[in-house]
């Protein structure tokens, strides 16, 4: 078994199934929500990660998407609005060897979580974080929210969204995130390979999920999802090989003036944008990021980023270490005693 | 000519200038030597909220008031001995505080036209006869300071910033105390980063206490001799250092590792500063990007099996409130430090209050009982902190400790206890497989197991939502959500079962009992100790546990013919005592940003009790 993992997660341990993930909680998703989908990769992906259930928590805020936890048959922690990074980063400072795992939406993880948010990626713990982005407030019933696009009619904007929406991905690499991804609810096969790649990274990782509510906004990703327009509006990104999409694969993209532009291959692929999901430096991923803000371009979907930084645990860790070796393990009675002291007999 | 040395039993000094004059620091050193020489020793720092509000104005005065005594003492006292008045605004700021015949020293070199009209003086008081009650000594500190260091290589700014020694030196030499203390602490606390600034701090400090020596301007000196002490060895401590030192010994007896997750804030940040220093001892705090992600760690810390503290003061305390809900419904151990500081709002962020008592009771959603804690006075602080943390741990559940930024700032001498009779902390984390439900609990504490990630077999999930008994799945039951209501409120009222005998200092029965809580202890305790002695029929009772309060409370309140509550808040313990035990229970308030003073008190208990 393949696992980049450090110290505290045993190897061999035996083979557990999809079955050994799943709770005696019933889902309480409505009837085709993409939720279904990405509960259903989780815990198929789960048994190929090599690691122990009682090492795997998963922490959520409010949403849909957060009660993925009570699914899982794994710990779990169901938190409170947005602050599941905050509990998620405590979790994982007080225990490293556990591989932590934080379920979200578009209004937990960008709006009232905004904050959290970006200081979690900044801080690189080693924590996956998967984005349910809907684009809609779907558990209150229906609101705009900070992806729904501009002008869209909801029960909150009857004439429209007065405002400019998240990109989730920018948002994330600008924070400086360390593994940064997008996936499709539907494309199952693709999901389990980025859940599994997002596990394979040390640091923070990542991962915007385009997932269809289809009470309150469906098909919002359809464009992106069916098989028919699938194609021709995605672009899906391997390291090292230049940007082509379509459904004949005859579409490619290259740079021209600063500006992404289709080109069609047959005119020959030595212009085309080779992707580099490995460069430390961001202007190739932001530029990809930004193409799905862009109506005529295809949204990339894959690994924009994937680079390696010192997590913020093992940091804390030689910190506390070093200390140790420097000062010696404390001892609580010359600490009480610290400082000018005096005897009274 | 030989000066004459006078006994007295104690005496309180007041320094003041401008917030850049380094007042905190002298102060601070006075009250090092005090307690090294073994007087008894309280403190009240007074600072403006500003770095640096604009020189030599009223906002920007900056004081430190030390109180020390021969006998045991409890305040800082009502009023002052000596004042040392670094400019016109710190001399209008505290002459109020000095007594008559009190010794004034005063900078003349900065009583000039412009500070004079700074400070709201439109003659100079110094030559108006307005101080003329006082016994005034204006002294020429900046050019006597400078003078001292004229072959020093400072610039003139930096020699006048080794002023404020000039004048601890004069203090030093007036109540016939050693300098070395204070050399010795000049020579560690510049030796790294400003070692060219040791010689010039130690020659200011002798230059002030040789000026008095050599000039004929005091005709007395004064001595203070040691307190009696119980025989240990001693510390001179300020509260939030105890709290500090009370949260390392709770993590090293419970043999948990401690998570401080916090935000900085005014007056709880010396509590960060504290514990980020004993990285040594395992402790790992963690600055977060707001009050919430604070808690946040903390909590994910306590649910992954380490002592999980947040520290923070009233602002803080309200942002973080659904967070520590959460962690009350999930019944997680969880220690929140709040450092009481005036409100409303961002209110008086230096000054001291005790108005968020009913805010940690009542300020969150639901139904939703939390055990408080408050500390009496900065060594109380270890203790009270400990308590907490042991509560936290033993019944699962959020505590919540009160200090208050007269406590926390105010120092005071501390018998340093022996770690091997600290109260153990047993902390079991639950590992059996067979039986294991997740709300299944202790019969006698009602606590729950605390099973952390990594356990084999214990796999669980908890969250917000209310949760079905025992098994704690997500439950709508309208009869189940009373039961863990009620459950829930039952848990935090067994922690009585934890508080020992109500302490009655005084008349254990009869025609007065002052009852208190949190910082006002010093001040009732003095004036009960006065009035005791005289014989009057009156008791102290004073509480550290504010939820649950303690069995035998109401039998005590009965046993009194007036119960007085003095709070630094409108009235929060007495309508908590009126409404629980049906006693018209009578207050003193005061919402001032400052403590009692002990004269306000006895004026107070004058209209109750005959002498």
């Amino acid at each position: 078994m393949k696992s980049k993992r450090a110290s505290g997660i045993p190897r061999g341990v035996p083979t557990l199934t999809q079955k050994d993930f799943t709770t005696d909680q019933d889902p309480r998703w409505c009837p085709g929500c993409g939720d279904y989908s990405i509960l259903a990769q989780t815990r198929r992906i789960m048994p190929e990660l090599g690691i122990p259930r009682e090492n795997i928590v998963f922490i959520s805020g409010i949403g849909c998407s957060s009660r993925f936890p009570y699914y899982m048959n794994t710990y779990g922690f169901h938190t409170i609005h947005g602050r599941a990074p905050t509990i998620a980063s405590g979790v994982k400072m007080a225990n490293p060897d556990l591989s932590v795992w934080v379920i979200t939406g578009d209004g937990d993880a960008l709006s009232i979580g905004g904050n959290h948010f970006i200081h979690l990626m900044r801080r690189n713990f080693d924590i996956n974080v998967l984005l349910f982005n809907n684009r809609i407030y779907g558990l209150t019933k229906g609101q705009y929210s900070p992806t729904s696009e501009q002008g869209k009619s909801t029960k909150s904007s009857p004439f429209g969204s007065l405002e400019t929406p998240f990109n989730p991905i920018s948002l994330a690499l600008s924070a400086g995130a360390t593994f940064v991804s997008r996936s499709l609810d539907t494309d199952t096969q693709h999901l389990r390979s980025i859940i599994k790649a997002a596990f394979e990274h040390k640091g923070t990782s990542f991962i915007e999920i385009y997932q269809n509510c289809n009470i309150f906004n469906d098909g919002t990703f359809f464009p992106y999802t069916k098989k028919e327009t699938k194609a021709d509006n995605t672009v899906f990104l391997e390291h090292g090989e230049p940007l082509v999409f379509g459904l004949e694969s005859d579409k490619g993209i290259e740079l021209n003036n600063f500006q992404p532009e289709v080109t069609t291959v047959s005119n020959g692929t030595e212009n085309l944008i080779v992707h580099d999901q490995f460069a430390e430096n961001t202007t190739l991923a932001n530029f990809l990021a930004r193409m799905s803000d862009m109506p005529d371009m295809p949204h990339p979907i894959g690994i924009f980023r994937s680079v390696q930084h010192t997590c913020y645990e093992d940091l804390m860790t030689d910190q506390i270490a070093a200390a140790k070796q420097q000062r010696g393990e404390g001892d609580l009675d010359a600490l009480l005693h610290a400082g000018d002291t005096w005897i009274v007999e | 000519m030989r000066k004459q040395v006078e006994q007295i039993p104690a005496a309180t000094v007041l320094f003041a200038g401008d917030s850049g004059d380094g007042s905190q620091t002298i102060g601070t050193q006075m009250t090092e030597t005090s307690a090294m020489i073994g007087n008894d020793v309280a403190t009240l720092p007074d600072y403006p909220a500003e770095i640096k509000a604009p020189a030599g104005s009223l906002a920007g005065v900056s004081g430190f008031q030390l109180h020390f005594s021969s006998e045991t003492i409890h305040t800082p006292g009502d009023t002052c001995d000596v004042l040392v008045a670094m400019n016109p605004a710190a001399l209008k700021v505290n002459l109020s505080k000095l007594k008559d015949n009190g010794i004034l020293i005063v900078n003349a070199d900065n009583f000039a036209q412009k500070n004079l009209r700074l400070a709201g003086y439109a003659d100079n008081p110094l030559e108006d006869g307005s101080l003329e009650k006082y016994q005034v000594f204006p002294v020429e500190l900046t050019k006597l300071n400078r003078d001292a260091l004229e072959d020093t290589e400072l610039d003139l700014s930096d020699k006048d910033q080794c002023k404020n020694f000039f004048a601890l030196g004069m203090i030093l030499w007036l109540y016939n105390r050693p300098m070395d203390y204070t050399i010795r602490w000049i020579k560690t606390k510049f030796a790294l980063k400003y070692p060219h600034l040791i010689e010039p701090n130690i020659l200011a400090l002798r230059a002030g206490n040789i000026y008095c020596e050599a000039t004929d301007q005091f005709a007395t000196t004064y001595e203070v001799k040691p307190a009696k002490f119980s025989p240990g060895t001693y510390r001179n401590i300020a509260g939030n250092t105890s709290t500090v030192l009370g949260l390392v010994a709770a993590a090293h007896q419970s043999g948990l590792q401690l998570v401080y997750g916090s935000y900085p804030i005014t007056p709880a940040s010396d509590i960060l500063h504290g514990l980020a220093l004993y990285k040594n001892f395992g402790i790992v705090t963690m600055q977060m990007e707001d009050e919430i992600a604070a808690v946040g760690v903390a909590i994910g810390a306590a649910f992954s099996g380490s002592l999980g503290v947040t520290g923070s003061s009233g602002p803080g305390l309200a942002l973080k409130s659904e967070a520590i809900n959460l962690a009350m419904i999930a019944e997680l151990p969880l220690v929140v430090c709040n450092i009481q500081r005036a409100g409303p709002s961002t209110g008086m962020p230096t000054k001291t209050e005790q108005a968020d008592l009913l805010q940690m009771l009542y300020g969150r959603n639901g139904e939703s009982p939390l055990p408080i804690l408050a500390a009496a006075r900065p060594t109380d602080c270890f203790d009270t902190v400990y308590e907490a943390c042991r509560i936290a741990i033993k019944y699962r559940t959020p505590v919540i400790f009160l200090s208050e930024l007269y406590i926390a700032l105010g120092a005071e001498p501390w018998k340093i206890p022996d770690v091997a009779d600290l109260p153990k902390i047993e902390t079991e984390f639950h590992t059996q497989v067979d039986g294991f439900e997740p709300y299944l609990r202790d019969p006698d504490t009602l606590a729950r197991p605390w099973a952390k990630p990594g356990t084999p077999g214990l796999e669980h999930r908890i969250g917000g939502l209310e949760k079905s008994d025992i098994t704690g799945n997500v439950s709508y039951d309208p009869e189940n959500h009373e039961k863990m209501v009620e459950i829930r409120a039952e848990k935090v009222k067994k922690i009585a079962n934890e508080i020992p005998p109500t302490d009655i200092y005084g008349a254990q029965e009869g025609e007065l009992l002052i009852l208190g809580w949190g910082g006002t202890f010093g001040a009732i305790r003095t004036v009960v100790e006065n009035r005791f002695a005289d014989g009057q029929a009156i008791g102290h009772v004073h509480l550290r546990f504010l939820n649950p309060f303690p069995s035998d409370l109401g039998d005590v309140l009965n046993r009194y013919k007036t119960i007085l509550i003095p709070e630094l808040n409108t009235g929060h313990l007495r309508q908590l005592i009126r409404s629980e035990y049906l006693i018209d229970a009578v207050g003193l308030n005061k919402i001032q940003g400052q403590p009692f003073h002990v004269f306000e008190l006895e004026t107070e208990i004058d209209n109750y009790i005959r002498n």
